[in-house]
């Protein structure tokens, strides 16, 4: 790999955990943000499911708190290069969720205004092939603190 | 494997971005921290919620008799702790169907309010024995269930009254007879709670007045929005200014259902044998035995109050809370039957205007029941204006003087909401047919204790009961009763007389 393939997939990764890791943590700093709106605004053949996550007031408590932390875990993850593959999968996983929540599937409607025109694919189905293509060429090992963490198993072994 | 310095400055990389992150943070958090508190300059709130603790002392049971079981003596039955087993089979049913259906929890977790129904009475058989197994249903069982002792069915209302083991009355009956039998209640002693409108002519509204204060009983008129979280902090905004001189408010109704424009289902049971007509005609004009009449009462003037008596009171009621508007100097009002031309004599398109000179302001009602255009309930001030339902948003006016440097400076954006209240924020609740949705966005049906989804009927019945119990006055009481009940008759007058109508105060005459 070239220096700048090598320091463009870096500024993908950091730009893409600093993007998580402020969703992350605005929707902590903010007492009133629950997932409930989005969940309930749901399209697709799996909106039962979601409508059902937002009916239990217990079940959407564990909703929330794995949202907020997921986000600011995954884009820590992200940009320190720490733990970055299970970051990065983790990702992918929250992307493929919110994209069944609301597909941009013809003849769904949402009653939350979306920020663009979108048919089929939207930023969730970009963002998540960018987490694809950042998993494929992994470059943590080298610009990150897994750096360490794998220098140091490898040492050991 | 060993690390060199440059092998080290990779792995770090990225430590600098985690600063500029937060530092971005930091300044974006420290930005919206001072426009916070700019506008908290402005509205100065307290931030608590009014608690849920209605401290009904328990020590002594009311004695409840129930006159009228049709649709809103049921709600009026519920909110006492008093439910059908009928409709607590069909809660159940709902809550196996739909997660979201929370009327069986909402019922399970009212608590009770230490009164029983120990009389019953409605013209309708089928009703009056609804109402016994109701009244009879304090274990909150469904049918076939655990019943105690069921309340005593009378079929004259008088009778009831006069029960030595009925301590107040619940009044669900049609508008005409509100008034008689209220009368008759506080003249037994009978503590009352009565649905609105007050009465159904202005006479009778002197009367009632009369007998409630000479005997001294409880009264509360079945206005429940009194108990709405969102009007009370509502008043706490007015009563500040911050909206400035308040010139105009509109308020409206808006349904588009037969239900929502009273035509109810007919009974299969109802019948000339099965009902009392005669007592159901009371002081109304004679007319021969009608189902659609007796279900459908609302649709006529000779039982009903119409638009006025029904709907506009819930709007003015709302504002006479937050205002203490009173009654107005003048009204007029126009509309027609333009939709419903199934032979009703009320108006389904009615406008009323009241004038407040002395406030400087106008209060302005417009109805359909033939579109569910939604319009709000909207208070205009020369610095700001309050949107209200069961949440509330207020906006600051481009030309307001009072936030002008703010406005220019860039802290208040006009276009934004400066402040939206909604009480119970992250619960998820689901109401099943238009007209509940409709009275929920009106704040009618439910609010928020403590984050807690409370039933404002059961709120305001529990605050008459702690009054007869302990003293004090009710939200809706029987002053202002008499406003709203005056008010609402000078919009039906200025309708049916085609003219503008006026209000004589020194001589508390309508002329």
């Amino acid at each position: 790999m070239t220096l700048s393939q090598k320091l463009l997939l870096v500024a993908l990764r950091l730009a893409i955990g600093w993007h998580f890791l402020y969703e992350g943590l605005s929707k902590m700093a903010n007492p009133n943000w629950s997932s409930a709106g989005y969940l309930l605004d749901s399209g697709g053949f799996l909106k039962q499911f979601f409508y059902n996550l937002a009916a239990n007031p217990n079940v959407l408590k564990v909703v929330d708190f794995m949202n907020i932390w997921g986000l600011i875990l995954i884009g820590l993850g992200l940009i320190l290069g720490v733990f970055t593959r299970a970051a990065i999968i983790s990702g992918i996983v929250l992307m493929v969720f919110y994209y069944l929540s609301h597909p941009h599937f013809i003849g769904i409607k949402y009653a939350l205004p979306s920020d663009g025109s979108y048919l089929v694919v939207n930023k969730l189905v970009v963002e998540g092939l960018a987490l694809g293509v950042l998993l494929a060429f992994p470059t943590w090992k080298e610009w990150g603190i897994d750096r360490w963490i794998f220098g140091i198993r490898r040492a050991k072994g | 494997m060993t690390m060199n310095r440059r092998d080290v400055l990779k792995s770090l990389i990225s430590l600098p971005v985690v600063g500029g992150l937060a530092y971005a943070w930091y300044r974006k958090r420290k930005y919206e921290k001072f426009l916070r508190m700019n506008i908290q300059e402005e509205l100065k709130l307290s931030p608590e919620t009014p608690l849920y603790n209605l401290n009904n002392s328990q020590e002594k049971e009311i004695r409840l008799g129930l006159i009228g079981y049709g649709i809103r003596g049921k709600d009026l039955a519920v909110a006492a702790g008093f439910a059908h087993p009928g409709m607590i089979d069909e809660w159940k049913a709902g809550a196996l169907n739909d997660k979201q259906d929370k009327r069986y929890e909402d019922y399970l977790a009212q608590d009770s309010l230490n009164a029983r129904i120990t009389a019953v009475c409605d013209i309708f058989d089928t009703y009056g024995r609804m109402a016994q197994e109701a009244g009879a249903n304090v274990y909150r069982e469904g049918a076939g269930g655990k019943m105690g002792e069921g309340p005593k069915r009378y079929l004259n209302y008088l009778d009831l009254i006069n029960a030595s083991d009925v301590d107040a009355v619940i009044i669900a009956t049609p508008d005409h007879w509100h008034g008689p039998m209220t009368i008759a209640a506080a003249r037994a002693g009978k503590h009352v709670y009565c649905e609105k409108p007050l009465t159904w002519t202005v006479e009778e509204t002197y009367e009632v007045r009369k007998a409630v204060k000479e005997n001294q009983v409880v009264f509360q008129l079945g206005h429940q929005g009194r108990q709405n979280e969102s009007y009370l902090k509502a008043t706490e905004i007015i009563d500040q200014g911050l909206l400035g001189n308040i010139s105009l408010i509109e308020v409206t109704t808006n349904r588009n259902d037969p239900n929502g424009a009273w035509v109810y289902p007919i009974h299969p049971d109802a019948n000339q044998n099965t009902i009392d007509w005669q007592q159901f005609i009371g002081q109304a004009p004679w007319h021969d035995f009608s189902l659609v009449r007796y279900f459908r009462w609302r649709c006529w003037w000779d039982y009903s109050t119409g638009l006025s008596g029904d709907l506009l009171t819930h709007e003015y009621d709302a504002m006479n809370q937050i205002f203490n508007l009173g009654i107005p100097h003048s009204a007029v009002s126009s509309g027609g039957i333009y939709f419903f031309k199934d032979g009703r004599t009320v108006p389904d398109v009615l406008h009323t205007v009241f004038e407040y000179p002395e406030r400087d302001l106008t209060l302005m009602y417009s109805a359909t029941l033939a579109s569910n255009r939604k319009r709000g309930r909207v208070i205009m001030g020369h610095d700001g204006s309050m949107e209200l339902g069961s949440s509330m948003t207020i906006y600051v006016d481009r030309g307001s003087d009072r936030y002008k440097d703010k406005i220019e400076s860039g802290i208040i954006d006009p276009d934004l909401p400066i402040f939206t209240y909604t009480p119970g924020l992250k619960n998820v609740d689901a109401i099943t047919s238009p007209t509940e949705q409709y009275f929920a966005g009106r704040g009618l049906m439910y609010t928020y204790r403590g984050g807690e989804r409370v039933d404002t009927t059961y709120l305001h019945i529990s605050e008459w009961l702690k009054c007869i119990r302990n003293g004090g006055q009710t939200s809706c009481n029987i002053d202002q009763a008499f406003e709203e009940a005056m008010t609402a008759h000078m919009g039906t007058l200025a309708y049916k007389e085609n003219r503008q109508v006026f209000w004589d105060e020194a001589n508390e005459k309508i002329i």
